[in-house]
């Protein structure tokens, strides 16, 4: 992996295969961004993806501010889109979940993270802006954060201090010898691992997703020159085939967030066996 | 400038440790989303769907009603039909039975009437008998007389006796009449 301070990405040069200069392949600095304000070498800075978050935030709001400002009983179009997507998270995951009666008061968590992190995640194939905003760990991270401490406290508070220790290690005398064992495996990966793995599930789908578009994106740009064309069209056709791919895997890990973090708020409120 | 301008390669960056200004970042922006739609919009939209499955409900009710009225309805009409038959046959009914005691009257009538004619008649024809038989007695005996007195050439002066002779001579000829009968 370069990390030449002076490369620049394919498509910022003029440099191509047979011009005497190395394909400048994609990695971790194609996730770091220059700030738009501030200094980086301080916490005091605005960056890209901050904006795409803020942004994106807006446009979610915006969206449902246009369809459920003023609702109808007859819904036009766009209420109509709005109410399917509400619908979809509120019925097909919420209460899929954690049934009817106590899913109803985690209704509007689900519905804006499911929407939150879909609009993260859309972003990497917006022109423009196409970088996923999720493909950063710190917002993944804070989503989870919050979901995290939404579960522990729910666990606290439905089962108080001695329910919750037994609900977070999996206490089931039945196992016998093991149990020590059992309820160690069953804290870490509970309350330690469950977190992390939360959000670097969403992290590295999208992480991931945008290096393979960068990596065809470039390659298609580099290759372009002498017989490289036709290896360029290649390249090109799996871009549009990564894209519709990245298009469907986004929504995919929206769905898949929100739905950890029903079984989780579940698995806080069950009453433990 | 483009924004994909790789920085600095200062010492390798670790992709997992999350730089606070984005996280914070993150977090508000979910704040604002989180904010507007549990506070405001999804409220909004929870109560129209309420609405909505109400307004269904109403419709169903509703339909429901106006299908019972009509069966209500129809049911009244064919009563009322079934009514105005039965009227109608009664009234043919009566009718009839009218029109057969109005010809049995005039019937009866006519055949009284006929009867009082026919006695009527009888009756003149027993008196106008009756004169003719008078006037003829008086004639018979008149013209039996004149015979009587030119055949003897005398005048039968005698009324007694004459009138006594010819009474007698009619009684005589009414017992040949009834004995021929």
């Amino acid at each position: 992996m370069s990390a030449d301070p002076s490369q620049t990405l394919a498509f910022d040069t003029s440099c191509h295969l047979f011009d005497g200069c190395g394909f400048p392949a994609p990695g971790l600095h194609s996730f770091l961004f220059k700030p738009l304000f501030g200094d980086a070498d301080s916490n005091l800075y605005f960056n890209k993806t901050m904006l795409l978050a803020l942004l994106g935030s807006i446009i979610i709001v915006g969206f449902f501010w246009a369809a459920f400002a003023k609702p109808k009983i007859v819904p036009g179009k766009l209420q109509l889109v709005a109410e399917a997507g509400y619908d979809f998270v509120r019925r097909g995951v919420v209460f899929e979940t954690i049934g009817k009666k106590e899913g109803e008061k985690y209704v509007p968590l689900v519905v804006s993270l499911f929407f939150f992190v879909w609009m993260m995640n859309l972003w990497s194939i917006i022109p423009v802006a196409q970088f996923p905003v999720t493909a950063i760990i710190a917002y993944p991270a804070g989503l989870a954060l919050v979901v995290y401490v939404l579960w522990v406290s729910l666990t606290f508070k439905r089962h108080g201090f001695v329910g919750a220790f037994k609900n977070f290690t999996g206490y089931d005398k039945t196992l016998g010898p093991v149990l020590p064992l059992s309820m160690t495996i069953e804290f870490f990966s509970n309350l330690l691992v469950r977190p992390f793995t939360h959000a670097v599930r969403l992290f590295a789908n999208m992480f991931a997703g945008h290096t393979l578009l960068l990596l065809f994106t470039i390659a298609s740009w580099y290759m372009l020159n002498g017989i490289g064309i036709a290896y360029s069209a290649v390249s090109f056709v799996m871009v549009i085939v990564m894209t519709a791919f990245e298009l469907f895997i986004q929504a995919v890990q929206a769905y898949v967030f929100v739905l950890l973090t029903c079984s989780y708020i579940q698995g806080a409120l069950a009453e433990h066996h | 400038m483009s924004p994909l301008v790789q920085l600095a390669a200062e010492e390798a960056e670790n992709p997992l440790l999350p730089p606070i200004p984005e996280l914070v970042i993150g977090l508000i922006a979910f704040v604002i989303v989180f904010g507007f739609l549990a506070k405001k919009l999804l409220p909004n939209i929870n109560k129209v769907l309420e609405e909505r499955r109400e307004a269904i409900e109403g419709g169903i009710e509703k339909a429901e009603a106006a299908q019972t009225e009509a069966q209500s309805v129809l049911e009244q009409y064919k009563a009322q039909l079934a009514e105005a038959r039965h009227e109608a046959a009664r009234l043919r009914q009566e009718a009839q039975e009218q029109g057969a005691a109005l010809i049995a009257e005039m019937r009866a009538e006519g055949q009284r009437q006929r009867e009082e004619i026919v006695a009527a008649g009888h009756a003149q024809i027993e008196a106008d008998r009756k004169a003719a038989a008078s006037a003829l007695r008086q004639d018979v005996g008149k013209l039996a007389t004149d015979l009587a007195g030119k055949l003897v050439g005398e005048s039968l002066e005698d009324h007694a006796r004459q009138s006594r002779v010819i009474d007698r001579f009619l009684d005589e000829l009414e017992e040949k009449a009834e004995a021929a009968r």
